[in-house]
C-alpha cells in the first residue's frame, strides 16, 4: 500500500474533532482561491493612463484575441497574496532544521540596503562610468571572499550554487584541455548532493562513485585505488553531507594532485568553518560558495540564490566573464575575451551576476566581522552537537562521536515500530516544526540529517529537541496513529503526489473542473 | 508459454511464442512505489542484454530498466501511458513493458528461475 | 552580535552537556596546518548604522534610474513596480520560506507558482511554463539542450538578433556539454535567411522578438520550415511587457519560449537576480528542465498543489537529470505573479501601448536630427539608430551631462567596427516628454 493511500485509510479512521464550518474557512486559515478564478473583467490594480492615439509601428504583429489574465483591484490581490502566505512555514516563523541548506535568520537590515535607489535602479549596462559604488562593491564583496576562502580568484556570476558547481567544473575542464591533457572520468562520493554528478555529467565527465567508510568519511583507499590519469577531478563537500569533517582532506588533495587531477570542493557546508578553516589550506582548488546559505541571503521559497565560486591561481585564467580587475584607472569590467580574460570560458549568465545578493551577503558579512563570522561557525557547530547530545539516546546516530554543522541521525530507531522517516517528518509538522532532511544522504537509511544553525537560541534546541524524543518515544510504544495520518493540523494533509505525476496538470485552464474527493 | 526467469536487477522474461515479454518484478514495485511514468523504446529499436531498455519513474525515483535477453522491439505495452499503476497492480500480468524478437532463447538459461529469484530477493533484506 | 542567541552562559552549560572542555574540541579533526590561529584580516564586527553607512556610500557614488533621463535596455528594462508588490514579497512567509519540498507547509508558495506557471503560459500562448530558472539567457542555453534531447540532435542554428549575451551563454555550454551551434552575424536592418539553415540534423532555430536591435517579426514561416525537416523553433522574448501588444511566440509556432520576466515586478539591480522563464508544448514537458507545480488532492479530497515530475531533477536522477538546476528565482517570480495580477488583462495591453506610444515618439524625434538614422521597421519600445559617428564616445558624454541615453552596440560587440555607430534606444513608461527633449537636444549638440 503506498504512503499516499495510508494516509487516506488513517483519515478515515480517525476522529478528528474540529468543527465543520459553512465557509471551509478555519479561523485565520482561509481558503483561498486561483488569481484566474476570482476575475472581474475590467478591473485593473494600476491606474495607468491611456496614451494619446498614436499610429502603431508593430508591423502587423499586433496581439489580438484574450491573454486570459484575470482583472483585480489592489485590496484583492493584497488579500490573495497576504493569505497565500499565511500558508507557508518559514525561517522567520519558526526552525528549519535542514541539514545541507543552513536555514538561518535573514537580517532585514540586508533588505532595506539592497532596496537603496543606487543599487536597485543601476542598470548593468549604463556606461560604468556613472556606476563607480557598484563596482566598489563588488569589489569589496571579493576581498572578503577572497580572505576567508584564501583563494586567489573569485568568480562572481553564477546565478546559485548548482550553476557555481557548474562554472567550477567547466574551469577545471578548460584547465585541463588548454593543458593538451584532457581527462574523462570525475571521482564524486556516493554521498554527495545531486546536483554534484548533475554536474559532473553535464560537462561531459563519466561519474565515478566512492563509497564512504564505516566512520562516514570518503574511503580513502577506494578513492586513491580509482584515481588513474583519466580522472580529471574529485568534488567533495567538506564537511560532507553526514555533518562530518573529512579528516584525511589534506591526504586526499595531496593523492588528487599527484594524479594531476583537481579537487573540486562543494561548499555548501561552509558555515561550519568560516572564520576557523580556509578552504585554500585544505589544498582545494575550486569551490563554490552558496551565498544563500552561509551569507543569509534569504530563500525566497527557491530562490534567487547566488553561487560565486573561489579559484586556485591554476584555474583563475578561465573564470566565466565578466571579470572585475585592477587597472590602471581604477576598476575595470572586462566584458570580453580580451587581454588575460582571453582564457576566459566564456559567459555562464547574462549580464554580471546576482548584484542584490551581492549587496545583502556584503552587509551580513560586514555586520558579522572577523570574529562574528568565526562565531557563526562555532555556534553551529555547538548548536548541532548539542542537539546530538540531547538526541542521540532516543534516535539512532549514524556515526559516533562529534559532529560539524549538522548531525545525521538514520531509521534504525524506528525499525519495527511502522513508523517510516517520511511519517516521522510529517508527525514533526503538526508539532509546529518543518521537518529536518530526509532521505539523504543516501548513504544512511532513511536519513534524518539536522542542521539548526547558529541563530536558534538554545530555548528553541530544548524544546525542539523535546518533541523529537517524545515522537520517538511514541513511535517505538506503538502510539503510531499519529504518525500515519500526519500531518493534520496544516493548511493541507498529505497530498497525492502519485496522481500529480501520472496526470499532470502544471496551470489553471477556463474549462477544468475542480477535482473534488478522490473518486 | 513458458515461465518466467529473472535478472539480478529485477526484471523478469518468458516466451510467448517466439517473442520475450519484458517487465519488472513485484518485488521491484513494491520498491520503486507508485509508478507515474514508463518511458518506452519505439518498435524496431535493438536492445542488448544487460543495457537499458527502458525507464521507469515513481514519484520518488527514477530507475533504468535493462534488457533481460538481446533482441529487436516487437511491441510496446501503450496501456502503461494512460495507466502507468497497472505496473504496480499487475507487474508479472498487464504491467508487462515490452515484446522482443529475440537472437538467442539459450540467453534465459542463464537469468534465475522463480525459486532462485525469490531466495535472491529474501538475501537482499 | 545581534543575530547570535547564544549567550556566553547557554554555550558554558551546552559544552558541558556535551562534554568537551571547549569549542576548540569540536573542531579537533581539522588538520592542524589548516587551523587558523587568529582572525581573518578583515574587519571586525559593524552595527547597523555603520554598515548602513559603508554601502550607503557606495550606492551614493552610481547614477540611479530615477535620477536622470533613462533610456537603457538591451534585455533588461525600467519600469514602474507598484508598491504593493514589493511590500508583499517583504512578508516574512515569502521572504524567508525554503524550496516547497513539504507541501502541506508550504501551500502559499506552491499556489503562487501554479498562478505563475499559468500565467507564463498565457502571455507566451504555450500550452505549459515552468517554476522559474535563472534568467532569460540561461533559459535560452536550457532551451537549446531541452531541443537536443527532444530530436536527438546536436545542432542549434542561433539568429544574428539573439542578445550577444544569450548567444554567449549558448557557446559556453555547447562547448563544455557538447553541442554544436551555427551562430548567425549580427545583421541590423537586414532580413536573415534562417530557413536555408535548416536541415536533417538541425536540433533547433533559436530567435528573438523583439530581437537585440528592437524588430519585430512573424516566425510562423520559418516555424514551419522547421517542423517539416523535424526540428525545434525556439523564440527569445527579453522584453515579457511586449507580450501585451505583440503576437505571442505561440501564435508563430514555436515550440520552446524563452524569456526574461524582470521587466515585471524586478527591479534593475545592475543585473541580478533576475527571472528566466521558460515555456513549452505538454508533449514535451517530461524534458523541460526547472521545477514544476502541479494540482493534486489531499487527503480530504481538498484542491492543493505539490511539486511533480521531480524525477527528471537532480535530486533524484542525479546524473541523469534534465539539467543541474536546484535553487531557481522563487522571489522573482513572486513579483512576476503580484505584478502582473495587479495589472491584469486590461492593464498589461494598456502598460505595453504607452511602452510602445514612447518609443514611436521616441523613434520619429530621433529620426529627425541630422545624421541620425532610424534601422527599425517595426519595434517595441526600443530601436536602433546609426549616428554619423561612433556611439560609445557620444553615450559617454551624455552620460556626463546627466543624460542616460542608450547603449552603444559596441559594448556588446567589440570586435565589430561596422556597429560601432550604433546605438540601442529603449523607451519606457518611464520615460518623459521633458526626458525626451534633453536626449534629444543632447544628441543633437553632441553630433553637430
Amino acid at each position: 500500500m503506498s504512503e499516499w493511500s495510508r494516509a487516506l485509510s488513517a483519515h478515515a479512521a480517525q476522529d478528528i474533532a474540529a468543527p465543520k464550518t459553512f465557509s471551509g474557512n478555519r479561523g485565520l486559515q482561509i481558503e483561498e482561491k486561483l488569481i484566474f478564478e476570482q476575475d472581474s473583467p475590467g478591473l485593473c490594480g494600476v491606474n495607468l493612463p491611456e496614451p494619446a492615439a498614436f499610429a502603431s509601428r508593430l508591423g502587423e504583429l499586433e496581439r489580438v484575441g484574450p491573454i486570459g489574465l484575470p482583472g483585480l483591484s489592489e485590496p484583492q490581490v493584497v488579500r490573495h497574496f497576504t493569505r497565500l502566505s499565511q500558508k507557508n512555514y518559514a525561517i522567520d516563523s519558526g526552525l528549519y532544521p535542514l541539514g545541507s541548506c543552513t536555514m538561518k535568520h535573514n537580517p532585514r537590515l540586508n533588505e532595506k540596503l539592497a532596496r537603496l535607489t543606487g543599487l536597485a535602479d543601476i542598470h548593468p549596462l549604463q556606461p560604468l562610468s556613472t556606476v563607480p559604488g557598484a563596482l566598489e562593491l563588488i569589489d569589496t564583496l571579493t576581498h572578503w571572499l577572497k580572505t576567508l576562502t584564501g583563494m586567489p580568484a573569485i568568480a562572481l556570476s553564477p546565478g546559485a550554487g548548482a550553476h557555481g558547481e557548474l562554472c567550477g567544473m567547466m574551469t577545471i575542464r578548460a584547465a585541463l584541455e588548454a593543458g593538451g591533457d584532457p581527462r574523462r572520468r570525475v571521482l564524486v562520493p556516493e554521498s554527495a548532493h545531486g546536483t554534484n554528478p548533475a554536474t559532473a555529467a553535464a560537462c561531459g565527465y563519466a561519474v565515478d562513485p566512492i563509497p564512504a567508510n564505516e566512520c562516514g568519511r570518503v574511503d580513502r583507499a577506494a578513492l586513491e585505488s580509482k584515481l588513474g590519469p583519466d580522472v580529471a577531478a574529485l568534488m567533495l563537500t567538506n564537511p560532507n553531507t553526514c555533518g562530518l569533517f573529512e579528516d584525511e582532506i589534506v591526504e586526499i588533495a595531496d593523492a588528487v594532485h599527484r594524479a594531476g587531477a583537481f579537487f573540486y570542493c562543494d561548499g555548501a557546508n561552509f558555515n561550519a568553518i568560516v572564520g576557523r578553516v580556509r578552504p585554500a589550506d585544505l589544498g582545494i582548488d575550486c569551490m563554490h560558495l552558496n551565498l544563500h546559505k552561509t551569507f543569509s541571503t534569504p530563500h525566497g521559497g527557491g530562490g534567487p540564490g547566488s553561487g560565486p565560486v573561489a579559484l586556485a591561481g591554476t584555474l583563475a585564467p578561465y573564470a566565466p566573464l565578466p571579470w572585475l580587475v585592477h587597472g590602471e584607472q581604477g576598476l575595470e569590467l572586462v566584458e570580453y575575451k580580451s587581454g588575460p580574460a582571453g582564457t576566459a570560458i566564456g559567459r555562464l549568465k547574462g549580464y554580471h551576476g546576482q548584484m542584490g545578493m551581492f549587496v545583502r551577503a556584503l552587509a551580513y558579512m560586514m555586520s558579522h566581522g572577523a570574529d562574528g563570522l568565526q562565531q557563526v561557525a562555532e555556534d553551529a557547530v555547538l548548536n548541532a552537537n548539542y542537539l546530538r547530545v540531547l538526541l542521540e539516546d532516543n534516535l539512532s546516530l549514524s556515526f559516533p562521536g562529534p559532529c560539524m554543522h549538522e548531525v545525521l541521525f538514520d531509521d534504525r530507531f524506528l525499525r519495527d515500530t511502522g513508523v517510516t522517516t517520511l511519517d516521522f517528518a510529517k508527525a514533526l509538522i503538526d508539532e509546529g516544526y518543518h521537518p529536518m532532511t530526509m532521505y539523504f544522504p543516501l548513504v544512511v537509511h532513511g536519513a534524518l540529517l539536522i542542521e539548526p544553525t547558529e541563530t536558534e537560541s538554545k530555548a528553541t534546541l530544548d524544546e525542539f529537541a523535546a518533541v523529537v524524543t517524545a515522537l520517538s518515544g511514541a513511535a517505538r510504544s506503538g502510539d503510531t496513529e499519529r504518525f500515519h495520518a500526519a500531518p493534520i493540523l496544516t493548511p493541507r494533509r498529505r497530498l497525492d503526489e502519485t496522481a500529480a505525476a501520472r496526470k499532470p496538470v502544471l496551470r489553471w485552464r477556463p474549462e477544468l473542473p475542480r477535482r473534488e474527493a478522490a473518486d | 508459454m513458458s515461465a518466467p526467469r529473472f535478472t539480478k536487477d529485477h526484471e523478469w522474461v518468458r516466451l510467448e511464442g517466439d517473442l520475450a515479454v519484458i517487465g519488472i518484478t513485484d518485488y521491484a514495485q513494491s520498491q520503486l512505489g507508485d509508478v507515474v511514468y514508463v518511458e518506452l523504446p519505439e518498435p524496431g529499436h535493438r536492445v542488448e542484454q544487460g543495457k537499458e531498455a527502458a525507464v521507469v519513474e515513481s514519484v520518488k525515483a527514477a530507475s533504468e530498466v535493462y534488457a533481460p535477453v538481446s533482441g529487436e522491439v516487437a511491441e510496446v505495452n501503450d496501456g502503461l501511458a494512460a495507466d502507468p499503476a497497472k505496473v504496480n497492480a499487475d507487474p508479472l500480468g498487464e504491467g508487462w513493458f515490452m515484446k522482443l524478437r529475440i537472437d538467442d532463447a539459450g540467453q534465459l538459461d542463464g537469468l534465475m528461475d522463480e525459486a532462485a529469484y525469490q531466495r535472491f530477493v529474501e538475501e537482499q533484506h | 552580535m545581534r543575530y547570535l542567541p547564544l549567550t556566553p552562559a547557554d554555550r558554558g552549560e551546552m559544552l558541558a552537556r556535551i562534554g568537551v572542555p571547549s569549542i576548540d574540541a569540536l573542531f579537533a579533526e581539522v588538520p592542524v596546518a589548516a587551523r587558523l590561529n587568529s582572525l581573518v584580516d578583515l574587519p571586525r564586527a559593524m552595527g547597523e548604522i555603520e554598515v548602513e553607512r559603508a554601502i550607503g556610500r557606495m550606492a551614493a557614488r552610481n547614477v540611479a534610474a530615477g535620477s536622470a533621463p533613462f533610456f537603457v535596455g538591451g534585455g533588461a528594462y525600467r519600469h514602474h513596480v507598484p508598491a504593493a508588490v514589493d511590500h508583499l514579497i517583504q512578508r516574512g512567509e515569502f521572504l524567508t520560506s525554503y524550496t516547497p519540498y513539504q507541501p502541506e507547509v508550504s501551500q502559499g508558495t506552491l499556489q503562487y507558482l501554479f498562478e505563475f506557471q499559468t500565467q507564463v503560459a498565457l502571455l507566451t500562448g504555450m500550452e505549459v511554463a515552468n517554476a522559474s530558472l535563472y534568467d532569460g539567457a540561461t533559459a535560452g542555453a536550457e532551451a537549446v539542450m531541452m531541443a537536443n534531447r527532444l530530436t536527438g540532435r546536436k545542432r542549434a542554428v542561433l539568429s544574428g538578433g539573439l542578445h550577444p549575451h544569450y548567444r554567449e551563454v549558448c557557446e559556453t555550454y555547447a562547448r563544455f556539454v557538447g553541442f554544436e551551434l551555427a551562430a548567425q552575424s549580427p545583421a541590423p536592418g537586414e532580413a536573415e535567411d534562417l530557413a536555408r539553415l535548416v536541415d536533417g540534423g538541425t536540433s533547433c532555430v533559436v530567435v528573438q522578438n523583439p530581437d537585440f536591435w528592437g524588430e519585430l517579426r512573424d516566425w510562423s514561416a520559418l516555424g514551419r520550415t522547421c517542423h517539416d525537416l523535424g526540428a525545434l523553433l525556439i523564440v527569445v522574448v527579453t522584453e515579457i511587457v511586449s507580450l501585451g501588444a505583440v503576437r505571442p511566440p505561440g501564435e508563430m509556432g514555436a515550440d520552446i519560449v524563452a524569456a526574461e520576466g524582470q521587466s515585471l515586478g524586478n527591479a534593475l539591480s545592475f543585473g541580478g537576480p533576475y527571472l528566466g522563464l521558460l515555456a513549452s508544448r505538454d508533449k514535451f514537458v517530461r524534458q523541460m528542465p526547472g521545477r514544476l507545480v502541479g494540482q493534486t488532492v489531499d487527503a480530504d479530497g481538498k484542491r492543493g498543489w505539490v511539486l511533480t515530475l521531480s524525477t527528471r531533477e537532480q535530486h533524484i536522477r542525479r546524473e541523469r537529470a534534465t539539467s543541474n538546476i536546484c535553487t531557481n528565482s522563487g522571489l522573482c517570480a513572486l513579483a512576476f505573479t503580484i505584478h502582473l495580477a495587479l495589472l491584469g488583462e486590461s492593464g498589461l495591453p494598456r502598460l505595453a501601448r504607452l511602452n510602445h506610444a514612447a518609443a514611436v515618439a521616441l523613434a520619429e524625434r530621433l529620426h529627425g536630427i541630422p545624421g541620425v538614422q532610424l534601422l527599425n521597421r517595426a519595434f517595441f519600445n526600443e530601436v536602433t539608430v546609426r549616428l554619423p559617428r561612433p556611439a560609445a564616445p557620444v553615450v559617454e558624454g551624455l552620460a556626463n551631462r546627466g543624460v542616460l541615453a542608450g547603449i552603444p552596440v559596441s559594448r556588446l560587440y567589440p570586435g565589430r567596427p561596422e556597429l560601432a555607430d550604433l546605438l540601442l534606444v529603449a523607451a519606457t513608461e518611464m520615460v518623459t516628454d521633458a526626458d525626451m527633449g534633453r536626449l534629444t537636444r543632447g544628441l543633437a549638440e553632441a553630433l553637430s
